[in-house]
């Protein structure tokens, strides 16, 4: 198979590292053959985070360039936009509908940008919906991470591999059913 | 068994399996995690050092000692240890030795993207350029071998996308190669002139026997595909060149690139009617393959600056460029970093912000980030140390011009460790009116919180003894020195004031834990650590929006609503409280 590539954004705090760790190793169990990158470092103090998780027969690079990722991931809505250029023009964004500010919104200077729901669905096949939301509902809003992973499971079509035994292997036993749940209810969140 | 590893995870377990026995290093990304994984095996000795000169002395003593040892440092790290490199060079090793240095190029987190191959030319230290993680576990115990065979240290380089990209490791056992016997050898690891003009002369037959190893081992493969295009590569980049050219073209993918396999690359340039050298950073393989008098393509058209990636080098050398969509730029913000919620430099900066006339000379930690908006409190940001020595160069220009301008040398408890001591000598012994600021927070924050002598912890957990930051600076004959909790602004204000009345040099130490720091027992019982959750009573608050100029990212702020503070993130450092000129922020305890 040609070799898939997953763009995961968001902020500091968001819980993207577990969740690309539980995608890998999902993929992994599966057969894939799997690159995954992520940026550290400065990116800690309330800065954008990505990271990458490419799989297929046979993966040679860690990092894409633009236009490239089959899905984009994007765990704060702005962070949608300030990496679309990196999403394959035909690709799929899976959204949560959830907004952090940045520094210079904080302080008033300037605003958080309106219409990026509309923006986004003119330009791309989009899923949006509220996963901070549901993972608040379910008890704890750090579930977020594996509300998305659901959504981003069933929109690559991969909502039938093990996820369950990496949940178990990378989250505390006491939350592992909140992240089951947390998981189901993003598999409910499709394209179409 | 096979695991999903970083390049610095494979690092460590190739170290573990090749029988290291003592490691030490100074954290700084992309390198930290490899101590941070070495030290969870029991059978290795792990350290954090001061610094990177420490780090890599204590490797090669403990080489000369009989162990196979190793060093760990990002690229920076490696100019503060070449001085005992270059010498090591020519001592040669008992115990193997790996000098591993993680560049960072695209400065994802460092003040520069220096190329530290030519560090192995300059040193004429052999170096070996991973591709992947496996790479890196195979290669970094195929270079104890060479190390050991040789005589010789390696340097191992690696880069951040090595360092932080996962990829599948198959492990093997340790081989538990136990210490080697060591006994007095002047002659060998005693460096003076006489020895040393030997030295050097072994070192360059070495290097030809070396030359020799790089033509025939597997750290250097050819792969022949086709005649139309030969790529030469290494490191990250071999990835890049494959993703674009797949099967259409041959590669000579180099592992082991110095010296050069000049033999292999010349029987392999033969063969091709087409060269490319792909590699990121400078040029450092295509000089060399130049001045083989072989014609090949490189940094005419691949960039040297910045981090490469598989589009960079589709576009460069292809013309190829992906369809992408359309940015808005006004449905984006940016997101810069910013000093954390609850941060104990906040309350620092925020008072240094308000000062006019002063010259703020920082340094590399979390606190460089006083230098941001809305606190711009820093001029200089150089590199570990410079924060107290640029300090003491600016006051001595002053002094030349007349100006009268304050001077604040401003660094971390990590780095004044790590080489800010020797800067606060200079201050006392050539004597200038600067105030040398420690923002003692308790941990080595920025790199992700490691131990350091001042925290009462070692890398691998064991109780040390806490280094007293007052009493060496004293010991040094600092006569002024106050310590204050950063969080209460009054005693900023004041020991600002003291500082600026004072004609003679001083230090002002703020001590208060990492917000993010997970407390040892003696923070506990030093610091009130209870949380609080500051609120804004909207009723009593004026929208003067004077709150924000804390930088504070939990505090947000419109002119309809005026300031709120999100009750998630606040852990009631009290710095908002303290500016609002109207007690409209008010705190609440939580249990």
């Amino acid at each position: 198979m040609k070799t898939k590539n997953i763009l995961l954004v968001g902020v500091g705090g968001q819980g993207i590292i577990l969740a690309s760790k539980i995608i890998s190793n999902t993929l992994i169990n599966a057969g894939y053959d799997v690159k995954m990158s992520e940026v550290h470092g400065m990116a800690q103090r309330g800065g954008a985070v990505t990271t990458q998780v490419r799989f297929g027969d046979k993966v040679h690079s860690p990092i894409i360039g633009k236009g490239e990722a089959d899905i984009l991931v994007a765990f704060e809505k702005m962070e949608a936009e300030r990496w679309l250029e990196y999403l394959k023009p035909d690709g799929l964004a899976v959204v949560n509908d959830y907004e952090i500010y940045s520094a210079p919104i904080l302080s008033g200077k300037k605003n958080y940008p309106e219409n990026i729901a509309e923006d986004l669905s003119e330009k791309v096949k989009l899923v949006m919906f509220n996963a901070s939301e549901i993972a608040e509902n379910l008890g704890n809003i750090k579930a977020q991470n594996i509300v998305i992973t659901g959504a981003m499971a069933k929109n690559l079509q991969l909502e039938n591999l093990d996820w369950k035994s990496s949940i178990e292997a990378f989250v505390k036993p006491k939350f592992v059913e909140l992240n089951i749940d947390a998981f189901n209810a993003g598999l409910k969140k499709s394209f179409e | 068994m096979k695991q999903l590893l970083t390049g610095n995870e494979a690092a460590a377990r190739g170290a573990y399996e090749a029988g290291v026995s003592v490691a030490s290093a100074y954290p700084g990304t992309p390198s930290t995690e490899i101590l941070e994984e070495l030290s969870r095996y029991k059978e290795v000795y792990s350290e954090w050092a001061p610094n990177e000169k420490v780090a890599m002395e204590v490797a090669i003593g403990a080489s000369i000692g009989g162990a196979r040892s190793l060093s760990a440092m990002k690229h920076v790290g490696m100019n503060v240890a070449a001085d005992p490199m270059f010498t090591f060079a020519y001592l040669g090793v008992n115990g193997g030795c790996v000098l591993i240095t993680a560049d960072d190029p695209g400065l994802h987190s460092s003040q520069n993207e220096q190329d530290n191959r030519y560090y192995a030319l300059h040193a004429k230290i052999p170096l070996i350029e991973p591709s992947d993680s496996q790479e890196t576990k195979d290669f970094i115990k195929e270079a104890y071998e060479i190390s050991e065979k040789y005589d010789v240290p390696i340097i191992f380089r690696m880069t951040t996308r090595i360092c932080h990209s996962k990829s599948m490791v198959e492990f093997s056992e340790r081989n538990e190669i136990g210490i080697k016997p060591y006994t007095r050898n002047i002659s060998k690891f005693l460096a003076t002139p006489a020895s040393c003009r030997r030295h050097h002369v072994e070192l360059e037959k070495k290097l030809t026997e070396l030359e020799e190893y790089s033509n025939n081992t597997f750290l250097n493969r050819e792969e022949f595909h086709s005649d139309e295009i030969g790529i030469i590569t290494s490191g990250v980049s071999y990835n890049y060149a494959k993703e674009i050219f797949q099967e259409n073209a041959s590669y000579l993918k180099l592992g082991f690139t110095y010296p050069i396999p000049r033999e292999k690359i010349r029987k392999f340039a033969s063969k091709m009617k087409k060269l490319y050298v792909i590699e990121e950073n400078d040029p450092y393989l295509e000089t060399q393959i130049k001045a083989m008098g072989i014609e090949v393509i490189g940094k005419d058209k691949i960039p040297i600056t910045g981090e490469l990636n598989p589009d960079i080098i589709a576009y460069s050398l292809l013309g190829k460029e992906n369809n992408t969509i359309a940015m808005n730029n006004e449905m984006i913000v940016e997101r810069p970093p910013t000093l954390c919620s609850g941060c104990p430099h906040r309350g620092f900066f925020y008072e240094m912000s308000k000062l006019k006339d002063v010259v703020i000379t920082g340094d590399i930690g979390c606190y460089t980030l006083g230098s941001a908006e809305p606190l711009n409190a820093m001029d200089t940001v150089i590199c570990m140390g410079a924060g107290i020595s640029a300090a003491h160069g600016f006051a001595k220009a002053f002094e030349k011009s007349g100006r009268k301008t304050k001077i604040f040398g401003v660094v971390g408890d990590s780095t004044f460790f790590h080489s800010g001591i020797t800067s606060l000598i200079d201050i006392v012994y050539n004597g200038s009116n600067v105030t040398t600021v420690i923002l003692d927070n308790r941990i080595t924050g920025m790199t992700g919180h490691q131990e350091n002598p001042g925290t009462g912890y070692t890398l691998m957990g064991e109780a040390a003894p806490i280094l007293d930051i007052v009493k060496i600076v004293e010991a040094i004959g600092i006569k002024h020195v106050k310590v204050i909790n950063p969080n209460e602004l009054d005693q900023v204000k004041n020991s600002i004031k003291w500082a600026e009345s004072l004609d003679e040099p001083s230090v002002i130490v703020t001590r208060w834990p990492c917000a993010l720091k997970r407390f040892s027992s003696e923070d506990r019982e030093e610091f009130d650590l209870s949380v609080k959750k500051f609120y804004v009573d909207t009723e009593i608050c004026r929208k003067c929006s004077l709150c924000t100029k804390s930088g504070c990212p939990s505090i947000s702020f419109s002119k309809e609503n005026g300031a709120s503070i999100d009750k998630n993130t606040c852990i009631g450092c009290s710095v908002c409280a303290q500016i609002c000129p109207f007690k409209a922020i008010k705190g609440l305890e939580v249990n």
